[in-house]
């Protein structure tokens, strides 16, 4: 095979690993946001629950950035394109997100009831909602979105935002990155705290580990009747010009023909139902440990079926479905794509090291006397 | 028809200038803080003084009050290229994007996830071990600078990377090309330098209060001294640096160094003044209330005393037969584009270092397409074209100006500083202490100049002579570009609120307020230290 097309086909691999971790890692500290009104009942309880993901929010959260940078590296039409396609969403996204280190930081800061208050409602927003936008996202691309490109490569946007915000398969899609979200967070909550604590993140975690459950199936179901898009012609070795060189056409239920091509890919959502399955089992019996790594599963289960669906399509389009985004169109120069990959393998193992060390230097339980009577905490 | 709205590319600018202004009220200090945090903590892991860990504490504190706000606004900026630069971002993307991903892969992991442990370690943790976490963070936050300037220094110096016709974008070429690109070291060093000036005024200044009341005075002593000599250093680095970044500046952009200069006309050497103070008038091409410094001029920008600088109406000259060539050059792209035929990829090969004048000129060609350009209209939209060249003189001679005076004061008080603290004479001098204390924004005014002098000064260009910032912006609706701005102004209003309140509590409330148990740690009762 051409080395071009191996290069892509490796960065769409990676850009699968970031899209897990940050789901994974984000996504448990956005779930800890979204239930700290509800796990914590009184100021130290909730204390408590924000100091324990509070010595590495701001190390997870980098997954997020770093989301975004890989693929402005490795797949810079992709990057400007959905970005600006989705502008409002975006900036919806980014919004809820820059209120959460403030909160993080200044929260405990002042000790006064409406200010603590204020700033955990900007929690449950600053949690739920960008795993929402994720996960709709999601919902978005599978549905193809409307815009072209002009002869320079400046795109243009058909048709408004409105059509793509709100409707019922991207929020089932939404919901479901919200579930799994609560379920990590609540996981993590288990592991590193006591009651009254635990039990509450308990209950929280199965319930959700049942909901991501549900929507997941029926997401599945769904997507038989929605519009797939099929690429008939377009060489994996193109130079990387989403104005020509590709046909696309459109069918309904056309996200299953990778399946039907190739049945084992169907471990994937069956890894994916098997995990959450498992996860609310080993949480009922207090085995958090073991569930927070079913979370893994889960998130390689869920993101590995969308993209074992959707390949080699990033981004269709549905008004110029021939310059929809691809793996072969969107991305970098072979050049741009080696040096990536040679830093990213010098950093990405060092990075997994040096976390894990973190997380060992603060691992056991928080116990919120102790949280009460520290002022340098959150 | 594809149009792209000039009220919406203005607003993208606003929107940029903005966040990116906002982002770096909080970055300075980051950067410069860490770097003290990590000495006063060597000085207590080799002392064992009790007093130098509350001293890392409690600047400490005021640093996360400090770094979320720059973290928050950061996340801001890494979106942004996308969501409003689109064009820029596919144009330039394939190289831009590697120096963006390697900074959150090298710095920021490193230093996020590090500064936890760092604020939350201090029981879990040897002392050399935390010592050790402290000064990885202040790596982190520099080596994050490092790689966001070598970006930055690719638009204003397109090394590492040239156009593919193919592809129709900039095609990443050399990775050594991009991270020795002179520039980038140059404004890393310039830039950190500034951040650390930054950090040692806000330490000294804060420390100026608490001498001026007469508390903690052996903390504030300490803490006063080893600011205003880490602050002489760093200004005097700075100026240094400066002055490299303009000779780059004369060497590889000519437009950005003339209007910095206010310079309209080529100099004559070697009376050529050195323009103090004066009026820039865009509109008229002309300066008023001119003074100057003669001699000062040739010597300071070229190393020698008989080199012109040419002057912007001269460039404007000789940028009229690259606009031709640029238009000729992206006709025959587009023609390209549609046929594929070699004679016009041929045509397009000769004209290509002038595309981007040819881009330049869209904005004024019939239906922002060069292509319908008639013969006997080529003329007019050159002429319409050639004062585009020029960045806005006004914004880029002021905003320099103001840069470097602050630049002369601060090497100015931090001598004073220096030698006062040295000579134990600092109380007596109420005055110059008060002036220390209302001088803390100043440093982070100086860089936000520096900043408007740097991007201003680049205009027209994204890419520096390769891709206007007329074609780099999203094409949103006015609508969309509305409700974002508020959206930031409302959010961004309430953060600087509530960081300025938090940030006056604390300093008033000081160091002990923050390490109760420690009953050593009272150093209001303690006289100053004479050595
Ligand atoms: C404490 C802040 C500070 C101070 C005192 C100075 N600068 Fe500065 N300057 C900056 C902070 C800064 C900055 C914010 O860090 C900039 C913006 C872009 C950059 O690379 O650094 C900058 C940019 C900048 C540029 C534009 C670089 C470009 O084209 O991209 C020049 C020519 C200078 N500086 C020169 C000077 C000189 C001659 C100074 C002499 C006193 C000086 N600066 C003091
Ligand atoms: C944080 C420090 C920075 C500040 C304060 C700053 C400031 C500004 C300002 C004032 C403008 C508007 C210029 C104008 O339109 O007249 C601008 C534009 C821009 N800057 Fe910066 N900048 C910073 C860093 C950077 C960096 C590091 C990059 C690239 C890596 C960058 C890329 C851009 C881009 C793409 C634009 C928009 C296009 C343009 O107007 O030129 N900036 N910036
Ligand atoms: C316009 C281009 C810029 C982008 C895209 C950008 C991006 C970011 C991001 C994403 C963060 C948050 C990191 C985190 O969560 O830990 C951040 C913070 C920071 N940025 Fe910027 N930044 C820009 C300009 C600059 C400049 C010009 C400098 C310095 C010269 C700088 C230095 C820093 C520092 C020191 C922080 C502190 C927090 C941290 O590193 O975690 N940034 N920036």
């Amino acid at each position: 095979m051409d080395i071009y097309v191996v290069l892509k086909l490796v960065w769409a691999g990676l850009l699968c690993v970031l899209l897990i971790g940050l789901g994974l890692m984000v996504g448990m500290d956005m779930g800890v946001g979204t239930l700290l009104r509800f796990v914590g009942r009184t100021d130290g309880e909730r204390r408590t629950a924000l100091n324990i993901i509070g010595p590495h929010w701001d190390g997870n959260q980098v997954w997020f950035i770093l989301g975004g940078g890989a693929i402005f590296a490795a797949f810079p039409t992709l990057y400007a394109t959905s970005f600006s396609v989705f502008y409002v969403v975006m900036i919806l996204l980014l919004f809820s997100m820059i209120l959460r280190p403030v909160a993080f930081e200044y929260r405990s800061k002042v000790d006064a009831r409406l200010w603590r208050a204020s700033w955990d409602w900007v929690f449950l927003l600053s949690g739920f909602l960008p795993m929402f936008v994720y996960g709709a996202a999601f919902g978005n691309i599978l549905q193809g979105v409307g815009y072209h490109f002009n002869w320079t490569g400046q795109y243009f946007q058909d048709g408004s935002f409105l059509a793509y915000l709100l409707n019922p398969f991207a929020i089932l899609c939404g919901l479901m990155a919200v579930s799994l979200s609560v379920m990590q967070g609540g996981v993590m909550l288990m592991i590193r705290s006591d009651n009254p604590i635990h039990d509450r993140a308990r209950r929280y975690a199965s319930r959700a580990g049942v909901l991501a459950v549900v929507l997941f199936l029926a997401g599945g179901v769904w997507v038989r009747g929605i519009r797939g898009f099929v690429l008939e012609q377009g060489d994996p070795a193109m130079p990387a010009n989403p104005m020509q060189g590709q046909h696309v056409s459109m069918q309904v239920g056309a996200w299953l023909n990778n399946y039907a091509a190739h049945p084992a890919l169907w471990l994937l959502p069956v890894m994916g139902v098997v995990s959450m399955l498992a996860g609310v089992a080993l949480v009922l019996a207090n085995r958090p440990r073991v569930a927070w790594w079913t979370g893994l599963g889960a998130w390689v289960g869920t993101i590995g079926t969308v993209a074992a669906s959707m390949f080699p399509f990033f981004m269709p389009s549905t008004t110029r479905p021939d310059q929809s985004l691809t793996i072969w169109n969107s991305s970098a120069s072979q050049y741009g794509l080696t040096c990536m990959l040679a830093v990213a393998t010098i950093f990405v193992p060092l990075i997994l090291c040096y976390t894990s060390w973190c997380y060992y230097v603060m691992r056991g339980k928080v116990h919120t006397a102790d949280i009460i009577k520290d002022t340098h905490s959150y | 028809m594809d149009l792209i709205n000039p009220a919406v590319v203005d607003l993208s600018r606003f929107q940029f200038a903005l966040t990116a202004l906002y982002h770096f009220m909080f970055v300075p200090l980051t950067l410069g803080l860490t770097f003290m945090l990590a000495a006063m903590e060597t000085v207590y892991v080799v002392t064992g003084k009790q007093i130098y860990k509350d001293m890392a504490l409690f600047w400490g504190k005021l640093f996360g009050i400090n770094f979320a706000l720059g973290v928050a606004t950061g996340l801001t900026m890494e979106f942004e290229f996308g969501t409003n630069w689109s064009m820029y971002s596919r144009f330039f993307g394939d190289m831009f994007g590697t120096p963006l991903a390697i900074e959150g892969l090298m710095a920021f992991f490193m230093e996020s996830t590090f500064v936890g442990l760092m604020f939350f370690g201090w029981d879990r943790l040897s002392k050399p071990g935390h010592l050790a976490i402290t000064y990885l963070v202040a790596l982190g936050s520099n080596l994050s600078a490092l790689w966001i300037l070598v970006a930055n220094a690719s638009m204003n110096m397109p090394n590492g990377a040239h156009f593919d016709p193919e592809t129709l974008r900039m095609t990443f070429d050399s990775f050594v090309g991009v991270v020795f690109n002179p520039d980038a070291q140059a404004k890393f060093v310039h830039t950190s330098v500034a951040g650390y000036v930054a950090a040692s005024m806000f330490v000294m200044g804060i420390s100026a209060f608490y001498l001026l009341r007469k508390q903690h005075r052996e903390f504030a002593a300490r803490s006063f001294r080893m600011a205003a000599l880490f602050g002489i250093f760093s200004t005097v680095a700075v100026i240094t640096l400066g002055d490299v970044l303009g000779r780059l500046d004369y060497e590889h952009q000519p437009t950005k160094i003339a209007a910095i200069e206010g310079l309209w006309h080529t100099s004559k050497p070697p009376y050529e003044p050195w323009i103090v103070a004066a009026l820039p008038n865009d509109a008229k091409q002309e300066s008023s209330y001119e003074i100057g410094v003669p001699f000062v001029l040739t010597p300071l920008i070229t190393h020698s005393f008989d080199t012109p600088i040419t002057g912007m109406i001269e460039l404007e000259e000789a940028a009229a037969p690259r606009i031709a060539s640029g238009i000729t050059a992206v006709s025959a792209l587009r023609r390209y584009e549609e046929n594929h035929q070699a004679a016009d990829l041929e045509l397009f090969r000769a004209h290509q270092d002038d595309m981007g004048f040819g881009l330049l000129a869209t904005r004024h060609a019939p239906n922002q397409d060069v292509t319908a350009i008639e013969p006997e209209q080529l003329q007019n939209v050159i002429e319409q074209t050639k004062p585009d060249i020029l960045p806005n003189v006004f914004v880029t001679f002021w905003s320099f100006r103001l840069m470097v005076f602050l630049g002369m004061f601060f090497f100015v008080l931090f001598a004073m500083a220096s030698y006062l603290s040295l000579k134990n004479q600092l109380e007596r001098n109420r005055l110059f202490l008060k002036l220390c204390m209302w001088s803390i924004p100043l440093p982070v005014l100086a860089t936000e100049f520096g900043w408007i002098t740097a991007e201003a000064g680049r205009q027209p260009w994204t890419v520096f002579d390769r891709l206007p910032t007329f074609m780099s912006a999203s094409t949103h609706g006015v609508s969309y570009m509305l409700f974002s701005l508020a959206g930031f102004t409302v959010l961004y209003s309430i953060f600087i609120a509530v960081e300025l309140y938090l940030m006056f509590k604390f300093a008033r409330l000081g160091p002990e307020a923050h390490a109760p148990h420690d009953d050593h740690a009272d150093p209001a009762h303690l006289s100053v230290v004479a050595h």
